[in-house]
């Protein structure tokens, strides 16, 4: 398998052996949701159920995908995970502990960069290091691999808005993978990004999840994108969320976007998530 | 894969298309608002002898730079007192300013109570005071700095509180995910990026302290450039008079550039990035 040229993740390129020595050895989080609700309250006092009793359980190293329309609890899901807000109903738990608030095992990457704009590429970086206290020194060459990684070597010195809103992006995402998390959120990180930077970027991201082996939960609104990413898709109804379908995507690695529209499976993945939302009202045939 | 080619970055291409900005601007332009002065200046001081206006009703600008010369030990010992009235004033009114907008901003009955109440009073026009609080606090320092503070003190902040509100809750909820403690989350993020807008409101205070000094030193006083001024009023000396409001104007300007200095050092300029 030929790998691409500068500017991507793996430069090096992923060799078969090094897949699969990540998959025997996961350095991935096990995530299990038991019964999760979240109930908000509106500002009238009526209750919004965002999520309702959702039962989950991802294995370590997987790369989970979500969909759903609008509003249906996609960021809700996210933001238990993430520690940010606590579930009305039920437990969430990472690796056996429950999430009581930040877990130090999780890095979050949102649709926003939100990078701070008095703050150089590698000090945005290494925030998460300064925050949790620990040597900044000890992960300063770490930030420099990533930059590297992501095609941004030499950057390190620049500010946000010297870099493009994809540049940006991905220094987002380094700044999420500094402490090796082993569970990565992504809360449609591609969302505000051109379409052709989009592409580049998930085909960076797989690149990335093959390589470090963590488990990865990554929102979006597009069924192509998360077909393409996924090993296993999750389909979330309309407000109180619900999963409505949990499909296993079997599909080789890495898979490639310029092919993979040849490739029956995809396609068929693909309408059998159209067919639920159709038939739910939200896409209309 | 020839696709992937095109929207990869890199580093050494995308270095090159970093504008800086312009540095040849043409010496006009660079230079327009002192041509400007400089012109008007000049009219005035032409324009002054051909009208037959005597010197004492309007010296001319070169007359006037001439007193500030030949005068300036007795300007500079006067603005020195200004100066120290309106730091004081200033000062004070920053040192319990900020942390006032803090208290508002993290502490709602704190908000609900001090805050109309602020606005409220800032509805007093302050240099309407100033001869009660001669009444109160006599001729010397007390007044005139308590006018510069009083007057100082609202900008301060209102800009602060602004501030603190204007961050952007997907930030706050980033450093959360990171574990961040409250005083985390305020000194990593929330000062940081408050500091554009207080220092907003300090250099709208500043140039407000001098008035609130100069105003006091009008009502009652025995220095300070206010009272030169007054002096110079009673003693038919138009051109010492004119020399006064130059110093103060000076005051204001230097006071007005240092914090713009002390801002450049501490705050990263989103425009300029932008
Ligand atoms: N803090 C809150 N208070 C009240 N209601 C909320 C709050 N946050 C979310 N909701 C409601 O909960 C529901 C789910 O919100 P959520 O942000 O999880 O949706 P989402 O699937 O991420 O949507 P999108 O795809 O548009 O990002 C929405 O109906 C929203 O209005
Ligand atoms: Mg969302």
């Amino acid at each position: 398998m030929s790998v691409p040229a500068a500017g991507t993740w793996m430069s090096d390129g992923v060799q078969t052996a090094e897949i699969a020595a990540s998959s025997a050895d996961p350095k991935g989080a096990a995530v299990r949701l038991q019964d999760v609700s979240k109930i908000y309250q509106s500002r009238q006092g009526e209750d919004i159920v965002a999520l309702e009793r959702i039962s989950l359980d991802i294995a370590p190293g997987s790369f989970v995908c979500c969909v759903g329309p609008s509003g249906c609890g996609k960021s809700t899901l996210l933001s238990l995970l993430a520690g940010l807000i606590a579930p009305t109903t039920g437990r969430t738990v990472i690796d056996g502990a429950e999430v009581k608030s930040a877990h130090p095992k999780v890095g979050v990457v949102f649709q926003s960069d939100l990078l701070l704009y008095w703050r150089t590429v590698l000090d945005n970086i290494l925030l998460p290091v300064e925050i949790k206290k620990l040597r900044r020194a000890d992960y300063e060459k770490h930030a420099l691999e990533l930059l590297e990684q992501v095609g941004l070597a030499g950057f390190e010195e620049k500010y946000p808005s010297e870099l493009s809103g994809g540049m940006r992006q991905r220094v987002a995402i380094c700044r999420a993978l500094i402490q090796e998390p082993g569970l990565l959120l992504m809360d449609e990180p591609f969302g505000a990004l051109d379409a052709l930077t989009r592409e580049q970027m998930i085909h960076d991201v797989q690149r990335m999840w093959m390589r470090v082996g963590n488990t990865v939960l990554f929102i979006t609104h597009d069924i192509d994108e998360a077909v393409f990413l996924a090993d296993r898709l999750l389909v979330m109804s309309p407000r109180p969320g619900r999963i409505d379908l949990d499909l296993t995507i079997d599909m080789p690695r890495p898979r490639q976007q310029s092919d993979i529209h040849e490739n029956p499976n995809f396609a068929r993945y693909v309408r059998q998530v159209r067919e639920i939302f159709e038939a739910k009202g939200i896409l209309k045939a | 894969m020839s696709q992937e080619a095109t929207v990869a970055v890199s580093p050494g291409t995308e270095k090159k298309r970093q504008v800086k900005k312009p540095r040849g601007e043409p010496l006009l332009e660079r230079f327009s608002a002192l041509i400007l002065a400089a012109f008007i200046l000049l009219v005035w001081q032409v324009s002054v002898p051909l009208s037959g206006i005597s010197e004492f009703v309007l010296p001319t600008p070169w007359a006037i730079a001439s007193r500030i010369v030949t005068d300036f030990p007795l300007l500079i010992s006067n603005a020195y007192v200004t100066l120290f009235e309106v730091l004081a004033g200033f000062g004070s009114a920053a040192v319990i300013g900020v942390p006032t907008a803090l208290a508002i901003f993290y502490w709602r009955p704190v908000e609900r109570a001090v805050y109309p109440l602020l606005i409220a009073l800032q509805t007093i026009p302050k240099v309407a005071l100033a001869p009660i609080l001669v009444l109160y606090l006599g001729y010397g320092w007390a007044p005139k700095i308590t006018l510069a503070f009083l007057i100082a003190f609202f900008p301060i902040v209102v800009a602060t509180v602004v501030g603190l509100q204007s961050l952007d809750k997907g930030l706050v909820n980033l450093v959360r995910s990171m574990g961040a403690s409250e005083w985390q989350t305020f000194t990593k993020i929330r000062l940081p990026a408050a500091l554009p807008n207080i220092f907003g409101g300090f250099k709208v205070a500043i140039s407000l302290s001098v008035i609130g000094a100069v105003i006091g030193e009008y009502v009652a006083a025995e220095q300070g450039l206010g009272y030169l001024q007054l002096l110079a009023n009673s003693q038919f000396d138009t051109t010492l008079n004119f020399a006064t409001v130059v110093m103060i104007s000076g005051l204001g300007v230097m006071l007005y550039f240092i914090l713009t200095f002390v801002e450049k050092k501490v705050t990263f300029h989103r425009e300029s990035a932008k």
